[in-house]
């Protein structure tokens, strides 16, 4: 499979190439959709075929590398183009082309009529190119061509609609944030070419060995490698951006938004799992920083109205979870939730897409109410999401989530347990806010108006395959309770086995008992139970909604921290900018300077021109005087 | 063919005489012979890029003959993996600014298709030459078409603009001659007693001279090239001048112009003064990284589309100087490298805000907006060419930038870190300013009823940004093509720089032993 493995990322770059230059011509949406779903349906296919060979290979040797051409080189500097086939990046491309193929098909329906569908469907084949390049890169450079490349199709997608005005804006404040992490990354890169001579990833992990365990410089590394990641998977402060980068079409915001893009930081740590567990307190930096961004984007995703920003919040908060998970060195665990967060929040975003378009564009879940019998199938896969993502078992999410909230009290105790349950409470409401005010109690938009409808079946295909793998996606890593093999872990330990050593030297794992992690998982779920049955009670059968007030209004408001980052960060540079750099110092310091010199000799070269009088007597006398002069020179001096 | 430099820099010029006897009012033979002469030296210079030996250092191609015997200037030409590259990049935007006039100049047609190609000739001269003199003489041609393409058919305020750019470059130019003919004097006891401007023979000696001397001279040509450059705060010529200027003047400002300063810094102040080149690294190098901050700030809050571009270039060429004073092969590849992307992006950009201008004759941005609706395909190319500038992977721009920030980051001769660190900030900035530029203009709703009736770009406008997105794309993923050319040059320049050095360590040590060599020092 391994000689045929370039047409994975190909496909997509050759549907992109069609539909961009001539999907316009095509005038075909069905054959424009098909191209592009294909693109992203046989390298699934692709990769399930080289993940059969590579489970057929003992453990150790899950590992090919598989090189293309030399993309740049430069002196000492050399990077060639070529991918890594290992359990993790076959792991990934599984659930971009996965995903990615049901939220094609989802697509052709959702985008029906739209004036510029093959652009469309190009884009998110670009996407789909860039994401496989990120995670199949075996060089940090090549890495981050993915990194960039996913953003600048988030940029296009987030601005897909442009005549409205804020997507613009939504798209350029992604870009522009995403670069601020970018900056990092790039940094990361030099100090790593700097000191360990490569810039392939499997290198630069061999040559850690040289290092000691805390070493500043692998600490350095690792936090400018991870304030690249806040960007791309929007945690503290750089989250900013993505709950604005709703204003792109449902889709897009299933796929790059919620499934793969924004999980890319987190498969980037677990790339480089050894950096991070050498650099023990990078790692609870990490732990630190996801906790509080999922504990503050949850409360915020408490009132927030617009059904897509609910999801955007809590997409935040569930990248928090993954980052926790990393945080504390489970790094299986982290790529665990990945997926089934892919599965659920795919669900949810379409599920959300579908209630939309039902409703003619409304996103406002306070106009809406009573949906469940009028869209069937796009009530209860949403509930099934619901369900999965608030941590009720048997759902996938539960199994991921109960592995980080059990990690988390194995490895900081109660104290931390706490606010990881809180924050776990907290998304089982918002979530059953959003399910009970848009599918439960009456209707709250104008009956005679509008009339919601089930959406088409390109679209419920996909909702229903999504519910069913948020159902059973969580038995590929059933905990050891059970007494049952966790198919997960074995399959992408051989990646982190030397994280993991590291780890275990630095605290040897905990002794725990079966009883704590039954304690733990009974705990988790009567909390998540208890949030579904509040949310229920109070908004099920809610007839109006008033605005918040106090503390609700800061809620609704996400802290202000929008308008901090304006009032504290971008203002201030733009008017230092404007006022001083451009209109003082430029204008006023440097030109006025050159200018005021070339005054200066012009107004010189006006006085001395009266010596230019023109009377012959005047010349006369100065030649005289001047004659006097030097033969008094040459006589007395 | 011999001397291919020759006929390069002399057969447009040549064939160029023609379009003087032309009818004033048959403009259109007129600009297509002025384009197809356009192509003659730009399809001799593909010729000399097969034909160029990447693997050797040296120059090549050479020519020489005796010409001002008395102080030994030579006509002495030669090229090596640097220079090629220049070379090609500037006989390629001619034919493209020529394509980007074809409309927007009316009056005066042969004089400026004229001008056009005299300009084009002086370019290839002084990327060719490897004589003093003759390097002075083609780098001050240049000043004249320039002079005349901006103060004849620049926009209203052109003559400020004309006049600031002569005297501003002037002043640079003077110093450099002054220069010139004091390193001639200076190197008369180590040449064996003959004054010489030969390029090859002085950068054998020259960094014999002590260094106090060694850092005037070091100093008068380098300001002249900074100028050139521009270098901040020697910038203020830039902005007015590409306002003022027609397309084609910004596209040959910005794309090749600017270029003979960092050019002249790897020819010349590396080669010549090395010691005073250490000496005064660290002076430059904060210059250039507040040049590359201090222009992408002001591009932020630029209200001229033009004026945007213009300060983007500063931040730009930060760059390349950035690099260029880090003497690694990595920085020094990114810098020739970011020599060509910034031709070909920041050319394509002016060639961008000319095709709005000849649409709505007014550059401020504000009177933009929504264009993408009515001009489908030129939103294609003005996103492309505007990530192309921002930097990214997969694109040319990225691979300079890397290459320099990367190169810089570990340099021995700036010494630190924080000169990359700080200019990698630039990456987040040319994003800011870029993007809102492309959205302020292209993106929302059309709300100027102007802009409704926009037409899209006919064919030749369509043309004139094809090739420059083909090697957007070229360099960006396979930049090998190019890099591959300078490799063994750039090697050579570090490798000469560093044994000069060395050499200059012994005959330190030779002077403390009382050696006669001491009297170099007087």
């Amino acid at each position: 499979m391994t000689d045929l493995f370039y047409l994975v990322p190909l496909l997509p770059l050759i549907g992109f190439l069609i539909n961009g230059l001539i999907g316009s011509k095509l005038k075909n949406e069905k054959l424009i959709g098909t191209i592009s779903t294909a693109a992203v349906f046989i390298p699934f296919v692709l990769t399930v075929l080289t993940m059969s060979e590579l489970l057929s290979l003992p453990p150790e040797s899950r590992k090919i590398i598989v090189n293309y051409f030399n993309w740049i080189s430069a002196g000492n500097f050399s990077v060639n183009y070529s991918y890594l086939i290992d359990p993790l990046s076959v792991t990934m491309v599984l659930v971009v082309t996965g995903v990615g193929s049901l939220i094609h098909l989802y697509s052709i329906g959702y985008m029906h009529g739209d004036r510029a569908f093959a652009k469309f469907f190009a884009y998110l084949n670009l996407f789909i190119f860039a994401m496989l390049n990120l995670v199949l890169a075996d060089s940090l450079i090549l890495i981050f061509l993915g990194w960039e490349g996913v953003g600048l199709c988030s940029y296009f997608l987030i601005g897909f609609w442009y005549e409205k005005t804020f997507t613009g804006e939504a798209a350029k404040k992604a870009f522009v944030v995403n670069r601020i992490g970018d900056f990092g990354f790039m940094i990361a890169m030099f100090f790593v070419f700097t000191n360990f001579n490569t810039l392939e990833v499997s290198k630069f992990l061999e040559g850690l060995s040289g290092y000691q365990v805390g070493d500043s410089l692998l600490l350095t590394i690792a936090l400018l490698f991870f304030l690249g990641a806040t960007g791309k998977s929007a945690q503290i402060p750089l989250f900013v951006w993505l709950p604005d980068a709703m204003a792109g079409p449902t889709p897009v915001s299933a796929l790059i938004h919620a499934a793969t893009m924004v999980t890319a930081g987190v498969y980037f740590v677990a790339r480089t799992s050894l950096l991070y567990a050498m650099s023990p307190v990078a790692l609870n930096v990490i732990f630190i920083v996801a906790l509080l961004t999922s504990l503050i984007t949850a409360t915020i995703a408490l009132k927030q109205n617009d059904i897509k920003k609910v999801l955007a919040y809590s997409t935040v908060s569930q990248l928090g979870f993954m980052f926790m998970a990393l945080g504390i060195g489970a790094f299986w665990v982290g790529i665990f939730h990945l997926i089934t967060h892919a599965f659920f929040k795919a669900l949810l975003f379409l599920g959300s897409g579908s209630v939309i378009h039902g409703m003619h564009e409304e996103q406002d879940i306070t106009k809406m109410g009573g949906l469940k019998n009028k869209m069937k199938i796009t009530y209860i896969t949403f509930l099934i999401g619901s369900l999965a993502i608030a941590g009720i078992p048997p759902l996938s999410g539960f199994f991921s989530k109960d592995a980080i909230i059990f990690d988390s009290f194995l490895n900081f105790g109660i104290p931390i347990l706490l606010p990881v349950l809180f924050a776990a409470g907290l998304t089982a409401y918002y979530m059953f806010r959003m399910v009970s005010l848009t599918f439960f109690g009456t209707p709250r938009y104008d009956v005679n108006q509008l009339h919601p409808h089930e959406s088409p079946s390109t679209m419920t295909l996909p909702l229903i395959i999504l519910a069913v793998l948020s159902v059973i996606g969580g038995f590929i890593g059933l905990p050891e309770l059970y007494g049952t093999p966790n198919f997960l872990m074995d399959w992408l330990n051989p990646v982190f086995a030397d994280a993991n050593k590291t780890l275990a030297a630095i605290h040897p794992p905990h002794a725990h008992e079966v009883s704590q992690e039954l304690i733990i998982l009974v705990v988790s779920v009567v909390v998540a139970v208890i949030a579904i049955y509040l949310a229920f009670k109070k908004y099920s059968s809610v007839k109006e909604i008033k605005s918040p007030e106090g503390f609700g209004k800061v809620l609704e408001n996400k802290y202000y921290i929008d308008e901090i980052y304006d009032a504290a960060i971008i203002e201030p540079v733009r008017k230092t900018s404007e006022n001083f750099l451009w209109k003082i110092f430029d204008i006023k310091i440097i030109d006025g300077f050159v200018n005021g010199i070339a005054r200066y000799i012009s107004n010189i070269s006006f006085d001395w021109r009266k010596i230019q009088t023109g009377v012959i007597q005047d010349y006369t006398a100065v030649s005289v005087a001047g004659v006097i002069l030097i033969i008094l020179y040459l006589l007395f001096i | 063919m011999q001397n291919i430099l020759s006929i390069l820099i002399f057969l447009p010029f040549i064939l160029s005489l023609p379009i003087i006897f032309f009818k004033k009012d048959n403009e259109k033979l007129i600009k297509n012979y002025a384009f197809l002469v356009s192509l003659i030296p730009f399809a001799l210079s593909v010729y000399l890029f097969f034909i160029f030996n990447p693997g050797k250092g040296e120059y090549q191609f050479v020519e020489k003959f005796e010409w001002i015997k008395i102080i030994k200037t030579n006509y002495f030409l030669g090229v090596d993996g640097i220079s090629l590259l220049l070379i090609l990049m500037s006989t390629f935007m001619f034919p493209l600014s020529i394509l980007a006039s074809w409309t927007s100049i009316t009056k005066n047609l042969k004089a400026f298709y004229f001008l056009i190609i005299l300009l084009d000739a002086g370019l290839i001269g002084v990327f060719a030459s490897l004589d003093l003199i003759l390097f002075y003489i083609f780098w001050e041609i240049i000043l004249i078409p320039m002079y005349f393409i901006i103060g004849i058919w620049g926009s209203e305020d052109r003559i400020y603009a004309t006049v600031k750019f002569f005297l501003y470059t002037m002043f640079g130019s003077l110093l450099m001659l002054i220069g010139i003919i004091w390193l001639g004097f200076i190197c008369i006891p180590f040449t064996g007693g003959e004054f010489t401007t030969d390029l090859t023979q002085l950068t054998s000696v020259a960094y014999r001279i002590p260094l106090d001397k060694q850092i005037y001279l070091f100093v008068l040509f380098t300001l002249s090239f900074l100028i050139k450059v521009p270098l901040f705060p020697f910038h203020t010529w830039l902005p007015d001048a590409h306002v003022q200027a027609p397309t084609a003047g910004s596209v040959i400002l910005a794309a090749v112009l600017l270029k003979m300063g960092t050019y002249g810094l790897i020819r010349f102040s590396i080669a010549l003064f090395p010691a005073a080149f250490v000496k005064l690294t660290p002076y430059i190098a904060v210059l250039a990284v507040i040049g590359i901050v201090y222009g992408a700030l002001v591009s932020i809050v630029q209200k001229d589309i033009k004026k945007l571009v213009a300060y983007s270039s500063v931040s730009h060429l930060g760059f390349i100087v950035l690099g260029t004073f880090a003497i690694t092969d990595v920085a020094m590849q990114g810098s020739v490298i970011q020599m060509i992307n910034h031709g070909l992006s920041t050319g394509a950009l002016f060639m961008i805000v000319g095709i709005l201008y000849d649409r709505r004759h007014t550059k401020a941005i504000a009177e933009f907006g929504g264009l993408m609706k009515v001009m489908p395909v030129f939103s294609v190319i003005y996103t492309i060419v505007v990530f192309s500038s921002i930097g990214l992977p997969g694109l040319n721009g990225f691979v300079g930038e890397f290459l320099i920030l990367l190169g810089s980051f570990y340099s021995s001769n700036l010494g630190t870190n924080l000169y990359s660190i700080i200019s990698t900030t630039a990456v987040i900035l040319a994003a800011v300013y870029l993007l809102w530029m492309f959205q302020r203009v292209m993106l929302g709703p059309i709300d100027k009823e102007a802009n409704k009736s926009l037409k899209d770009l006919n064919a030749r406008e369509f043309l004139s940004f094809v090739p420059i997105l083909v090697f957007i794309v070229w360099i960006g993923i396979y930049p090998n093509t190019f890099l591959s050319k300078t490799e063994s040059s750039v090697k050579k320049i570090i490798e000469n720089f560093h044994e000069n050095q060395k050499k200059l360590g012994n005959i330190k040590l030779e002077n403390n032993t009382g050696d006669k060599l001491s009297d170099i020092n007087k």
